[in-house]
């Protein structure tokens, strides 16, 4: 295996680890705050097809992205009508919510494009290009440092930095902000945060619907960038790739990286088996390697290799008074 | 005592859920142009107008009572198993073995081993997180999940791999022999000279279904064991105390929901398309939560339910065929049904509290 395809199989691992990253985050956010969120797929589905219908109809794929964080959030202020303020179960909401996108979109799409339930093919303005970062072209044919800087570095669409730059921000929000303190404080012991005062339904709230943008970019992400436009069931359990990828990295954010890039790095060599045969010699069934993310968290839920301990106030609605 | 009375709990909250996701339905066809009374009067023509239409919507209500009964069986443990779709992919693998490898003289005794094959192949398939659950403390709704998608995987390779046959590229297992053929709803009402539709798949498994049904009753409000998952299911700590042990509780309800969703594998299976293919379920494990919710987790109620589904399932193909709305609207339906009767259910009944409170202050 030379060094170019190295390359290759790390820049399509980028590429499918950021709608998983996003969606991780996403996840994150809600389930630090106490609100479990099985809907991630949901919201993700949702939002691939309405950027997808916006940019085709508006030519604009920023009016798209918006326009697929708002659904997404939509979804999301749903799941808290049901989780927070009515105290329903959780998980049962994000079922519903699975469905009510898996269901509406193909739908609407119908209804709108009638093209067996996928919007017309995006191109030009309605489309999230590759960018090309200052100097890749210049330092390509530098020996190492060259192809890493103009191949796996640069030549990415713009959600795919964004997604990397959540990264460290969600760290800083979390960990280093009140607001973040406070939403920890929420998923583990809501009473002690309605003590001193704050709004325990304004906190879950709050986490919620940045779940809900997150999702949305990472919707936006498979529809307008990853692919030109959306077909059916495009989210493809991405959703719930990033749920197994959240408790892999035990709700930190630096680990959901880390988890996501490696559930990545499974979906690159799916599609490239012969790299595999080089590398360890035998054939692995690409069954195996789509399944590996799924039993490697159930392996790791089990409490085998570390213990995965979820927020202690997690799925849990809170009741102010008894 | 209850604010809101038995009746009104049993028929009056899953009723107004119901209603709610019909007109936010008929709102959604009103939308993409469709005439929505129009529509339900082609659902009901279609799948209740015709011993033909009748015939599917029985052979879908008996996929989703198995399912239905599985998820019930579990909520009354406590315990949410998402997991049906991937128990039933495994029934399907344990009825596909049972057919193929055994050269059976009759389908009566066929049908009672892949049963038996379906049953023990989705209680194993729920086994592993039932075990999780119980000793290591993981997540049951997760690792169900994440057991659908290994059983995928799963079943992809045993279809692809070993169970193929020579020089067919369809991921599917060779068609089942003459002998393990189920009788249909047709050849059974034949006997008694009842007119029924040939070519509908409905088949004998619709009977076994009911018979699950009354099994589970019994097993619930008759026995101590059903008594003890019930306890479990309501009260953790309190079966602790009266000597009920969680791990026990938790494998066997599991195992019993396991083994239900897995049986549904006789009639999608062994009765309809007599091989096993890839996308054998669709999503028939997922509808079983809709049916429980709206069942209430009582077996006559998922009786009720699985054939107001079954008509939604027939209905709906219906439509996609006569109209131009696509079937997706059902999982739409389903979807609405869940939210209102599974999740927003304190929408629907905390009103209906402050009116019988309303009511009873105005009577004393």
């Amino acid at each position: 295996m030379d060094f170019l395809t190295v390359i290759q199989l790390l820049d399509s691992t980028v590429r499918l680890a950021t709608p998983l990253l996003l969606a991780c985050l996403a996840g994150l956010f809600s389930e630090r705050a106490g609100i479990f969120d099985i809907g991630l797929e949901g919201k993700m589905l949702a939002a691939a097809f309405f950027s997808a219908a916006v940019a085709a109809l508006t030519g604009s794929v920023w009016i798209g992205l918006l326009a697929g964080i708002g659904a997404s959030v939509a979804l999301s202020l749903l799941h808290g009508l049901a989780s927070i303020t009515f105290r329903g179960n959780q998980l049962i909401s994000g079922v519903a919510i699975n469905f009510l996108a898996a269901g509406l979109t193909v739908l609407i799409a119908q209804d709108w494009f009638s093209q067996g339930g996928r919007t017309p093919s995006l191109m030009g303005g309605a489309r999230f290009e590759p960018i090309t970062l200052p100097f890749a072209d210049a330092l390509a044919d530098v020996p190492v440092v060259g192809p890493v800087y103009a191949e796996l570095i640069s030549g990415h669409s713009v959600l795919v930095y964004l997604a990397f730059l959540t990264v460290p921000v969600t760290w800083w929000v979390l960990f280093r902000t009140r607001f973040g303190l406070r939403l920890r404080a929420v998923g583990e012991n809501p009473a002690a945060v309605d003590t001193a005062g704050v709004s325990v339904i304004g906190l879950r709230y709050a986490a919620v619907v940045i779940c809900g943008v997150l999702c949305g970019i990472a919707g936006a992400y498979l529809s307008t960038a990853l692919q030109a436009g959306f077909v059916k069931d495009m989210s493809a359990g991405r959703g719930f790739i990033a749920l197994a990828a959240l408790i892999f990295a035990k709700w930190r954010p630096w680990h959901a990286l880390y988890a996501t890039l490696l559930f990545g790095l499974f979906g690159a060599l799916e599609t490239r088996q012969d790299v595999i045969t080089a590398v360890i010699g035998i054939k692995v069934q690409g069954q195996v390697l789509g399944a590996l993310p799924y039993v490697m968290t159930v392996i790791i839920l089990a409490g085998f290799v570390g213990k995965a301990i979820p927020p202690r106030a997690g799925g849990e609605p809170y009741v102010k008074e008894r | 005592m209850d604010v809101v009375p038995k009746w009104a709990e049993v028929i009056l909250v899953p009723l107004i859920s119901l209603m709610l996701a019909a007109i936010l339905s008929a709102l959604v066809i009103l939308a993409i142009g469709e005439d929505p009374v129009a529509a339900v009067n082609l659902m009901i023509t279609g799948a209740l107008g015709s011993t033909y239409g009748w015939g599917y919507t029985l052979y879908y209500a008996t996929n989703f009572l198995f399912t239905g009964l599985a998820v019930s069986v579990a909520f009354h443990a406590g315990l949410f198993n998402i997991g049906g779709e991937g128990q039933a992919m495994l029934g399907g693998l344990g009825v596909a073995l049972a057919c193929l490898l055994v050269p059976w003289p009759h389908w009566t005794i066929a049908l009672l081993a892949a049963t038996v094959a379906a049953g023990l192949f989705g209680a194993a398939w729920a086994a592993i997180p039932a075990f999780l659950q119980a000793r290591r403390g993981s997540h049951i709704v997760i690792t169900t999940i994440m057991f659908n998608f290994i059983a995928a995987a799963v079943l992809n390779y045993v279809l692809v791999n070993l169970m193929r046959p020579a020089g067919s590229m369809d991921p599917a297992t060779a068609r089942f022999p003459e002998a393990v053929h189920l009788p249909t709803l047709h050849d059974i009402l034949g006997v008694v000279g009842i007119e029924f539709s040939k070519s509908a798949p409905a088949n004998v498994t619709f009977l076994i279904a009911i018979l699950a049904c009354v099994l589970v009753w019994l097993l619930l409000w008759r026995t101590w064991l059903g008594y003890e998952i019930r306890s479990y299911g309501k009260s953790e700590s309190a079966a602790k105390y009266a000597g009920i042990s969680p791990f026990a509780i938790t494998m066997i309800a599991m195992l019993i929901s396991g083994g239900l969703a897995g049986m549904m594998a006789i009639n999608n299976v062994m009765g309809e398309a007599e091989r096993l293919v890839l996308n054998a379920v669709e999503g028939a494990g997922f509808i079983g939560i809709a049916v429980a919710l709206m069942g209430r987790n009582h077996p006559f109620g998922v009786f009720l339910a699985a054939i107001l589904f079954g008509f939604l399932y027939q209905g709906g193909a219906e439509l996609a065929l006569w109209t131009s709305i696509p079937r997706e609207l059902i999982v739409v339906i389903q979807a609405l049904i869940i939210l209102f009767t599974g999740a927003l259910d304190n929408m629907v009944r905390m009103p209906l509290e402050r009116l019988f409170l309303m009511i009873r202050r105005g009577n004393a």
